[in-house]
C-alpha cells in the first residue's frame, strides 16, 4: 500500500490532515442515560397503550360469523359422496343454515375458508406459470416446466392454466338467502367482482391476445386442468368478460395463502338492493352450496365467513391485545429500570467518583 | 545514504537466475568450482532467485480462484451452488448464492492482486551482498574487507574479513577469470558465526573459515571493491536460513470465527435434520393425503426420500446463517483500519519522512489484544547515538543534565552538545589535569581519521562510544588528526603535536580496558589507559585513594543516570621500564602457544600503578518517547521483553561455543525459564541469536496462549517478527529486511502506543461489535424460515422473496454494519492513551468470545421468533379495507422482510456509538435502498419482461399501503428492541465499563489513570538506585589495535562514513530501567517495574534474576 505523493519537501509523504483520514469526523455519540432511556420507555408504554385501546375499540365494532359447513346441515351427504373420487364428475348441492343475532351493518364481506390446505408448500407454490397467465402465447401452448407435474395431459396437450395451484382451484359455489321473520326468503346479492388486487386483475393476469377470435378459439389446443369441470374460458357463465385468466375467482385462488388455514374473498354484499342497504339484518340465513371441493382426504375443513370491516380489517383481536400486553410489559420494565436506577445506579456513580 | 561505489560482487556468480531451485535432499557437502558453470549446474543448487510475487497476469485468475476455493467457506458455497442446481432440492434460485459468491470472490481477488503488486514493488530496495560469498580478493591490501553485519546478526560494529592469502593476490579480473579453485564445504545451514570448508587450488588445500565469508545481508564498508565466489545463493544463504519460515498469520478472532462457523455449520445441520424429520412425519401424515393436489415427484417414491431431499433443501435455505459475506466484510473492515493506520499523522515521522504502514491488512484487531511485546533494542529503543554527556576530572564533575536536548534526532554522533562552560574554561586556562584528560581521549583509541577536505575530519570508529569520546576531545581542542602505524598526529589547543605510538594494548572482553603507550615530542613515554572502572580502579597507584573515592562517587552518579561510564588513567614510564616491557611483549607476541594468555599477562604487567585522571559518561540515547511509551504500555498490562543480540558481560568461552544459532531451547528448562520470566514485569534477554529470538516468542505463544508482538529494525529481528502474532518493523532506517518481514512498520518506537492503544483497540472493538451484529442479523434473518417450516409442511418454502434473500446480506444490511465496523469509536483516541486500562478488555478477550456469540445468537433467534409469529398472528386474520385478506404469501413475505430490515436497522443504530455522516448515509441509505429496490423489483415493467421471475408484482405497493402492516412492523420492532435496550441500560447502570464512563469529556482525576506524558527527566535525577558501571567493558570489542600497529590497514577510502551508525551499547538497559522506574514513581501508586530478568545464554539457560534495585550485574 505504498503511497506516492507529488508533494515536495521532507513532509512529502505526510498523510493528509483531513478529518476523515484522521478519524476526526464530527460525530454524534449517543449514550444510554437515564434521562433518555427512562422517558423513552414510559413514552413507548403510553403510545402502545393508546394504540391498543383504540384498536380494541375499533375491533369491538366489527361483526363476524363463521360457519364450518364441511358436514353441516345437509352437506354431510355431499361430504360422504366426495370421499369417492369416482363421483367427482357428479354435482352435489346442500344447504347450511345459520342466524345472525345482531345485524351486520355496513359492507359485509363473504369469505370461504379452508383449513389444513397447504397452499404454501414449496413445490405447490412453484407449480404455476405466470408467463402463461399473463397471456403469452408461447407459454399457453408450451407451459413452463415449473408447472410440473401438471403441464400436459395424457395426450400431450398443454394444460391451461397449468400447474398444481390452478388445478386445485376451490370450486364450491354459494348462494346466500335471508329468511325474515315472516318466513319470506330473499336472495342476498353478492358482488363477485373487484375481489382481487388491482395489479393482479390488471397486470398479472391477462388473457392471450384475442384479436378477432373468441376466447374459446384462443384456448384451442389446450385442455382444462385435470380437476376442473369447465375450461378456463367458461368459468363465469354469467359474465363473459370474467372469463379466461382474468376470472376473479381464479385470480383469488392463484394468490396463494401463507398458512394452511386461510380464507379467501368470495363476494361483497351488494347494498344497492333495498333490503340490504344497511347491511345484513339480524335473522336466520341459509346457504345453498354447490359442494364440489373434496377436503376429507387431506382432513381439511371448509367454512364460510361473513364479516364487517373497519379500516384495519376484520375482527382481529390479536393486534390490540398484543399492543396492550406490550404496553404493560414496557411499563413494567420502565418501572423496574427506574427503581434499579434510583436504588443502585446512583451508588454506582458514587463509587466511580 | 549509501554512496559507496557499487563493486562487482557477482563477477563470479556461478548460478544463473533462471535455474530454479530444486530440492537437494540431504545435501551432505557442497562443491563449487569457480568459473565452471557446467560443473556447478550438475548439483542443481538453489539459484539466487527468490520469488515473492505469487502471480503473473496469466496465472492470476486460475491460481487465485484455486486458492480462494481452498478456503473452506468458499468451497462450502460452491457446494451449495451445485446443490441448488438439482431441481428436486433447489429451494432457492441459483443466483441467490452465485451473486454473493461472485461478489466475494471478486473483492478478494482484487485485494489479492493489489497486495501482490505492492509486495512485488517493494522488493528492490537496497543493495547488500545478495549471496553468501567466499572472499577472494579486495581492493584493500592483504585481501582485507570491512563489512557491517547489523542486518544479519544485530551486531553493529564493523567487522573485518580477510581472503585466503593465495587468492588475495589474484587482483584483477583477468586473473580471476582464470581462477579455477574448487570449494568443498558444509551444506547450507543457519549458523551465522561458523563456516567450515576447504579450497582446493593448484593441488593445494586451504582451510576456509567464517573469516573468509561475506554473508548475504552484509554491507561493504571502507572497501572499494571485492571479489567473491558465490557459495550459497537464494534460499540457501545463511540469512534466508535464519529468517524462519514465513507463516500465514491469522488472528485469534479469525480462529474463533472459524470455530464458530463450524459450530454454526453444525447448528445448520441440526436444524436441517429437525426439519427433515418434521418433513418425514408431515409427508407421511398429511402430504401423502395431499397427493391428489400435489403428487410426489416421480423419483420420489416415499416420504423418507422426500425428507432426505428436504434436508438438503433446508441446508440451502438456512445457509445464510453461515454468512458468505462474513469473510469479505471482515477483510474490508480490516482494510479500512489499515488505511487509517497509514493515514495517521500521529504516526508520521517528519524527520525521516515516513508514515506508518500496515503491510498486512489481516491482523488489525489483534493489535487490540497484545499481551507481550518483544522488542529489539538497538535501533528500536535506542537511537544509536552516543553522546559525551558528563565527565569527572580530577575529582571535579562537569556536565549538566542535558536531557532537555535529548530529543535531537540525528544519525551521526557529530552533533555535539555538552552544556557546561566551566569545563571549556578549565581547558582554556590550561588546567593540566583537564588537558591530560582530553589528551588521553585523543590518543587512546583505535579510531581512524580521514581528512576529506581542509579542516573537515571524519572519524571512523569501531564503536560509537569511541567515536563520541574522540569527538569530545576534538571539541575541547585536542584534535586527533591522523595516524600512521608508528605515530599519532594531533592538534592540541591549536598547536600540532606528533606522538610516537609505541604500543597499543588492545581491548578485549576479559581485560575490559585498552591502553596506548606513546612517546611525546619531548621523549617522555606515557601509558594512557581507559577502561571499565571495576578493572581500572584496582590498578591505580595507592596514592590515588582519595581521588578514587570521589571519582567513584561520580561514577555511581553517572551510572544511576543510566550513562555508560569509563575511567581514565595514565602512567609515566621510564625508558628502562619501557625497554624491559617491550622485550617481554615481543616475546609474548612471538610465542606460538598460548599467545593470547602471554600477551594478556604482558599487558597486565605494565598496566599497574596508574594515576587516575577521571571518568567519562556517555549517554546512549533512547529514542524519543521510549520511556513514556513503555510506561503507558505497561499500564495497559502489556509485558515488555527485550531480546537483544548485544553482549552482556564476559564472553565466556563455553557460552560462546554453545550459543550457536541452531540450539533449540532445551525442553526441561523451558518451564523454568517461563515461570521465572513471567513473574517479572519486564524481561531482558541478551545475546540472543535471531533464531533464539523466534524461539522465545514461540515459547510464549505456546505456553501462555497470549498475543505477542515483536518489534525490531534489523534482519536479525526477522525471525522474531515472523513468528510473533504481529511483527512490527522500524522503518526509515538502513535496514529494510525487518520491514519487509513485518506486518506493520513505522519509524519510531513511540508510535507503538498509538498503534496498540488507539488503532488496535478500536480495531478490536469494531471487529467485535461487527461480528456480534453480523451473527445476530443473519440468525434473525434465517431462523424465520425455520419457524415457517412448521406451517408449510417442512417443504423448504422460504419466507422471503428470493431477491430479498440475495440482497439482504450484500445490500440491505451490509453498509451500516461496515460503516460501524470501520468508523466506530467508543472513546476518543486521546482517552485511550490517557487511560491505558481501556486496553484490557481486548487482552481478556471480553468483547467477542463464545459467550458473547451465544448471546448474539440468542438475540437473533428471539428476533426471528418475533418476526415470524407477530406477522403470522396479525396477518392470518387481517384484511385490507376492501376485504381482500392479508394472509397471502406475498403480503406475509413483504411484511416480514420489511419488519426484519427495520428491526436490524434499529439494532445497528443502537450498536453504533459514533454517528458520523457516513453512518447516517449508510443506515438511512440502506433503508431507502431496501424500499427502492423492493418497489423496483415488484414493478410492472420488470414483471412484463420476466413474468416468472418477478411474480411479486404489486406486492410492495399493496402491502405497504395497509396501516395494519405498519402496526405489525411497529409492534415487532418494539418487542425486539425494548428488551435489548433495557438490558443495555441495566448493564450500563449497574456494571459500567471503563469505556462507558470515559466517553464524555468530563471526568477529572480518576484513580489509576496516568495522565499526560509528564517530564520524566525530573524524576530521573531524584531517584538514584544502584550503581551500574562500565558500560564500556560490555560495549567494546576487540578493535583494530592489531591492525593499526601491523600497518596493514592505513588506508581509508572515501566512503560515506556519516551513514555508518554503529549500534552498540548496553548502558541503555539501565537507562531504560531507570526511566521506567522513575516514570513509575511519577505515576504514584502504580507498581513499579523494576524487576529485571537477565538471560545470559539460552543454551545453558543461566538465569539471573535481579529483583528490585539492581546493584551490579554479576556473573
Amino acid at each position: 500500500m505504498g503511497r506516492v505523493k507529488a508533494k515536495p519537501g521532507p513532509l512529502a509523504r505526510r498523510p493528509d490532515n483531513s478529518a476523515f483520514k484522521q478519524q476526526r469526523l464530527p460525530a454524534w455519540s449517543p449514550m444510554l442515560t437515564a434521562n433518555t432511556v427512562l422517558p423513552f420507555f414510559y413514552f413507548m408504554a403510553l403510545i402502545c397503550m393508546l394504540l391498543g385501546v383504540w384498536l380494541l375499540l375499533t375491533v369491538q365494532s366489527t361483526r363476524e360469523m363463521k360457519l364450518d359447513y364441511t358436514e353441516a346441515g345437509t352437506c354431510d351427504r355431499c361430504f360422504e359422496m366426495r370421499k369417492n373420487v369416482s363421483n367427482a364428475g357428479e354435482g352435489c348441492s346442500c344447504k347450511a343454515v345459520f342466524s345472525l343475532e345482531k345485524p351486520f351493518k355496513g359492507d359485509v364481506f363473504f369469505y370461504y375458508g379452508l383449513k389444513n390446505f397447504h397452499q404454501n408448500l414449496r413445490r405447490y407454490m412453484d407449480s404455476r406459470d405466470d408467463g402463461q397467465m399473463v397471456g403469452r402465447k408461447t407459454n399457453l401452448k408450451n407451459p413452463s416446466s415449473y408447472c410440473s407435474p401438471f403441464i400436459r395431459d395424457q395426450n400431450g396437450l398443454p394444460i391451461a392454466p397449468c400447474g398444481a395451484v390452478a388445478n386445485s382451484i376451490f370450486n364450491d359455489t354459494f348462494t346466500l338467502f335471508h329468511h325474515d321473520s315472516s318466513g319470506k326468503s330473499f336472495k342476498v346479492p353478492l358482488l363477485r367482482r373487484g375481489i382481487t388486487w388491482y395489479t393482479d386483475k390488471n397486470v398479472k393476469f391477462r388473457n392471450p391476445k384475442v384479436d378477432n377470435l373468441t376466447l374459446a378459439q384462443v384456448f384451442q389446443g389446450t385442455v382444462k386442468p385435470l380437476y376442473w369441470q369447465r375450461p378456463v374460458y367458461e368459468l363465469d357463465q354469467a359474465d363473459p368478460t370474467n372469463n379466461g385468466f382474468i376470472n376473479d375467482d381464479l385470480i383469488v385462488w392463484m394468490r396463494e395463502a401463507a398458512f394452511p388455514n386461510f380464507k379467501k374473498l368470495y363476494g361483497v354484499l351488494y347494498r344497492a338492493d333495498e333490503h340490504f342497504t344497511q347491511g345484513l339484518p339480524a335473522g336466520s340465513y341459509s346457504i345453498e352450496i354447490n359442494y364440489n371441493f373434496p377436503v376429507q382426504h387431506f382432513r381439511g375443513r371448509k367454512e364460510v365467513v361473513l364479516t364487517t370491516l373497519t379500516w384495519f380489517g376484520g375482527q382481529n383481536h390479536f393486534l390490540p391485545i398484543a399492543y396492550l400486553v406490550t404496553s404493560s410489559l414496557i411499563l413494567l420494565i420502565a418501572v423496574t429500570l427506574t427503581v434499579v436506577w434510583w436504588k443502585f445506579g446512583k451508588n454506582g456513580k458514587n463509587m466511580e467518583e | 545514504m549509501h554512496t559507496h561505489r557499487q563493486a562487482p560482487f557477482f563477477f563470479l556468480s556461478v548460478y544463473s537466475c533462471f535455474i530454479f531451485a530444486s530440492c537437494v535432499s540431504a545435501e551432505e557437502e557442497r562443491r563449487v568450482r569457480a568459473n565452471d558453470r557446467e560443473y556447478n549446474e550438475k548439483f542443481q543448487y538453489a539459484s539466487n532467485c527468490i520469488m515473492t510475487s505469487k502471480y503473473n497476469i496469466i496465472t492470476f485468475l486460475p491460481v487465485n480462484l484455486f486458492e480462494q476455493f481452498q478456503e473452506v467457506a468458499n468451497t462450502y458455497f460452491l457446494f451449495l451452488l451445485i446443490l441448488q442446481l438439482i431441481p428436486q432440492i433447489s429451494s432457492l434460485s441459483w443466483f441467490t448464492t452465485i451473486v454473493p459468491l461472485a461478489l466475494v470472490l471478486t473483492i478478494t481477488a482484487v485485494k489479492d492482486a493489489t497486495d501482490d503488486y505492492v509486495m512485488d514493488a517493494n522488493l528492490t530496495y537496497r543493495i547488500y551482498f545478495q549471496a553468501d560469498l567466499l572472499l577472494l580478493s579486495s581492493s584493500e591490501p592483504h585481501g582485507l574487507c570491512y563489512i557491517e553485519t547489523a542486518e544479519l546478526d544485530g551486531e553493529t560494529n564493523m567487522k573485518v574479513r580477510q581472503s585466503v592469502s593465495v587468492t588475495s593476490e589474484l587482483g584483477d579480473q583477468n586473473n580471476l577469470s582464470s581462477f579455477n579453485g574448487e570449494v568443498v564445504c558444509e551444506p547450507p545451514n543457519n549458523k551465522l558465526d561458523r563456516f567450515c570448508g576447504t579450497l582446493y587450488w593448484r593441488d593445494k588445500k586451504y582451510t576456509l573459515t567464517n573469516q573468509n565469508m561475506l554473508l548475504r545481508g552484509c554491507v561493504l564498508r571502507n572497501t572499494e571493491a571485492c571479489y567473491g565466489l558465490v557459495i550459497f545463493a537464494g534460499p540457501d544463504t545463511k540469512l534466508m536460513q535464519n529468517s524462519g519460515r514465513t507463516k500465514f498469520k491469522r488472528t485469534s478472532i479469525d480462529r474463533l470465527m472459524n470455530t464458530l462457523v463450524l459450530w454454526i455449520f453444525g447448528f445448520l445441520v441440526c436444524m436441517g435434520v429437525i426439519l427433515a424429520i418434521g418433513n418425514a412425519v408431515w409427508e407421511r401424515e398429511v402430504g401423502s393425503l395431499f397427493q391428489s393436489y400435489l403428487p410426489w415427484d416421480p423419483p420420489v417414491d416415499n416420504f423418507l426420500f422426500n425428507a432426505f431431499l428436504s434436508f438438503w433443501s433446508y441446508v440451502i435455505i438456512l445457509n445464510t446463517v453461515v454468512p458468505i459475506s462474513l469473510y469479505v466484510s471482515v477483510e474490508v473492515i480490516r482494510l479500512g483500519h489499515s488505511y487509517f493506520i497509514n493515514w495517521d499523522q500521529h504516526m508520521f515521522c517528519s524527520q525521516c519522512n515516513t508514515a506508518a504502514e500496515a503491510r498486512t491488512t489481516t491482523l488489525n484487531e489483534e493489535l487490540g489484544q497484545v499481551e507481550y511485546i518483544f522488542s529489539d533494542k538497538t535501533g528500536t529503543l535506542t537511537q544509536n547515538i552516543m553522546s559525551f554527556n558528563k565527565c569527572s576530572i580530577n575529582g571535579q564533575t562537569f556536565g549538566k543534565c542535558t536531557l532537555k536536548h535529548r530529543h535531537v534526532y540525528s544519525r551521526t554522533y557529530l552533533d555535539f552538545c555538552f552544556y557546561d562552560d566551566t569545563l571549556l574554561e578549565s581547558v582554556k586556562v590550561g588546567d593540566l589535569h583537564t588537558q591530560e584528560f582530553f589528551r588521553l581521549l585523543s590518543l587512546c583509541h583505535t579510531v581512524m581519521s580521514e581528512e576529506k577536505s581542509e579542516g573537515e575530519l571524519v572519524y571512523k570508529a569501531q564503536s560509537p562510544d569511541e567515536g563520541a569520546l574522540v569527538t569530545a576531545a576534538r571539541n575541547f581542542g585536542f584534535v586527533f588528526r591522523s595516524r600512521t602505524p608508528g605515530t599519532i598526529s594531533t592538534t592540541e589547543m591549536g598547536r600540532p603535536a606528533t606522538y610516537t605510538l609505541l604500543a597499543i594494548l588492545d581491548f578485549n572482553n576479559i581485560r575490559k580496558r585498552m591502553s596506548v603507550i606513546v612517546r611525546n615530542a619531548e621523549g617522555r613515554i606515557r601509558l594512557y589507559c581507559k577502561g571499565a572502572d571495576t578493572v581500572l580502579l584496582e590498578r591505580l597507584h595507592p596514592c590515588n585513594q582519595e581521588l578514587t573515592n570521589i571519582t567513584s562517587d561520580h561514577l555511581n552518579e553517572y551510572a544511576a543516570d543510566g550513562l555508560r561510564t569509563l575511567a581514565l588513567a595514565y602512567r609515566d614510564l621510564t625508558e628502562d621500564e619501557w625497554e624491559a616491557w617491550s622485550e617481554s611483549h615481543r616475546c609474548a607476541d612471538k610465542a606460538t602457544d598460548c599467545r593470547e594468555d602471554r600477551l594478556a599477562a604482558a599487558y597486565e604487567q605494565i598496566e599497574q600503578d596508574m594515576m587516575l585522571l577521571g571518568a567519562t559518561a556517555i549517554e546512549d540515547k533512547l529514542q524519543e518517547g521510549v520511556p513514556e511509551t513503555i510506561a503507558v504500555l505497561s499500564l495497559a498490562n502489556i509485558k515488555i521483553w527485550v531480546l537483544t543480540g548485544d553482549k552482556q558481560g564476559e564472553m565466556h568461552p563455553l557460552l560462546q561455543q554453545l550459543s550457536g544459532a541452531a540450539h533449540a531451547l532445551e525442553a526441561d528448562m523451558e518451564t523454568e525459564f517461563l515461570s521465572t520470566a513471567c513473574a517479572c514485569k519486564a524481561v531482558i534477554c541478551c545475546r540472543v541469536t535471531p533464531l533464539q529470538k523466534a524461539q522465545v516468542v514461540e515459547l510464549i505463544k505456546k505456553h501462555k496462549k497470549a498475543v505477542t508482538l515483536a518489534i525490531g529494525d534489523g534482519a536479525n529481528d526477522v525471525s522474531m517478527i515472523k513468528s510473533a502474532h504481529i511483527g512490527v518493523g522500524i522503518s526509515g532506517q538502513e535496514g529494510i529486511q525487518a520491514v519487509l518481514a513485518s506486518d506493520y512498520s513505522f519509524s519510531q518506537f513511540r508510535f507503538l502506543q498509538r498503534l496498540l492503544l488507539v488503532h488496535g483497540r478500536w480495531s478490536y472493538l469494531r471487529m467485535c461489535r461487527f461480528l456480534c451484529y453480523f451473527f445476530y442479523k443473519n440468525f434473525a434473518f434465517t431462523m424465520v424460515h425455520f419457524w415457517f417450516g412448521f406451517f408449510c409442511g417442512f417443504s423448504a418454502q422460504t419466507v422471503y422473496d428470493q431477491y430479498f434473500i440475495t440482497l439482504y446480506n450484500i445490500v440491505y444490511t451490509s453498509l451500516p454494519v461496515l460503516a460501524m465496523g470501520i468508523f466506530d469509536q467508543d472513546v476518543p483516541d486521546h482517552r485511550s492513551l490517557e487511560y491505558p486500562k481501556l486496553y484490557e478488555p481486548g487482552q481478556l478477550n471480553l468483547l467477542f468470545n463464545k459467550k458473547e456469540f451465544f448471546i448474539c445468537i440468542a438475540q437473533g433467534i428471539y428476533t426471528s421468533v418475533v418476526l415470524f409469529f407477530v406477522p403470522y398472528a396479525v396477518l392470518s386474520d387481517a384484511s385490507q379495507s376492501n376485504g381482500v385478506p392479508l394472509a397471502d404469501y406475498q403480503t406475509f413475505a413483504v411484511t416480514t422482510a420489511t419488519a426484519l430490515v427495520i428491526v436490524v436497522s434499529v439494532q445497528i443504530a443502537l450498536d453504533t456509538g459514533f454517528w458520523t455522516v457516513i453512518n447516517h448515509v449508510c443506515v438511512w441509505g440502506s433503508l431507502g435502498s431496501y424500499f427502492t429496490i423492493m418497489f423496483a423489483l415488484h414493478s410492472q415493467s420488470l414483471f412484463r419482461i420476466f413474468p416468472n421471475q418477478f411474480h411479486f408484482v404489486g406486492s410492495a405497493q399493496s402491502t405497504l399501503l395497509q396501516p395494519v402492516v405498519w402496526l405489525t412492523i411497529a409492534l415487532a420492532t418494539a418487542i425486539c428492541i425494548v428488551p435489548v435496550l433495557a438490558f443495555r441500560f441495566l448493564k450500563l447502570d449497574l456494571k459500567p465499563q471503563l469505556s462507558d464512563t470515559k466517553r464524555k469529556p468530563v471526568g477529572r482525576s480518576v484513580g489509576g489513570a496516568w495522565r499526560g506524558t509528564g517530564s520524566v527527566s525530573e524524576g530521573r535525577l531524584g531517584a538514584r538506585g544502584g550503581s551500574r558501571r562500565s558500560g564500556y567493558a560490555f560495549a567494546h570489542q576487540e578493535g583494530f589495535g592489531e591492525l593499526i600497529t601491523s600497518g596493514k590497514n592505513m588506508r581509508l577510502s572515501s566512503m560515506a562514513l556519516a551513514s555508518f551508525a554503529s549500534r552498540h551499547s548496553s548502558g541503555w538497559i539501565d537507562t531504560l530501567r531507570r526511566k521506567k522506574h522513575t516514570s513509575a514513581q511519577h505515576l504514584g501508586g502504580v507498581q513499579s517495574s523494576t524487576q529485571l530478568c537477565l538471560w545470559v545464554s539460552s543454551s545453558t539457560l543461566k538465569l539471573l534474576l535481579c529483583s528490585g534495585r539492581l546493584t551490579r550485574y554479576t556473573y
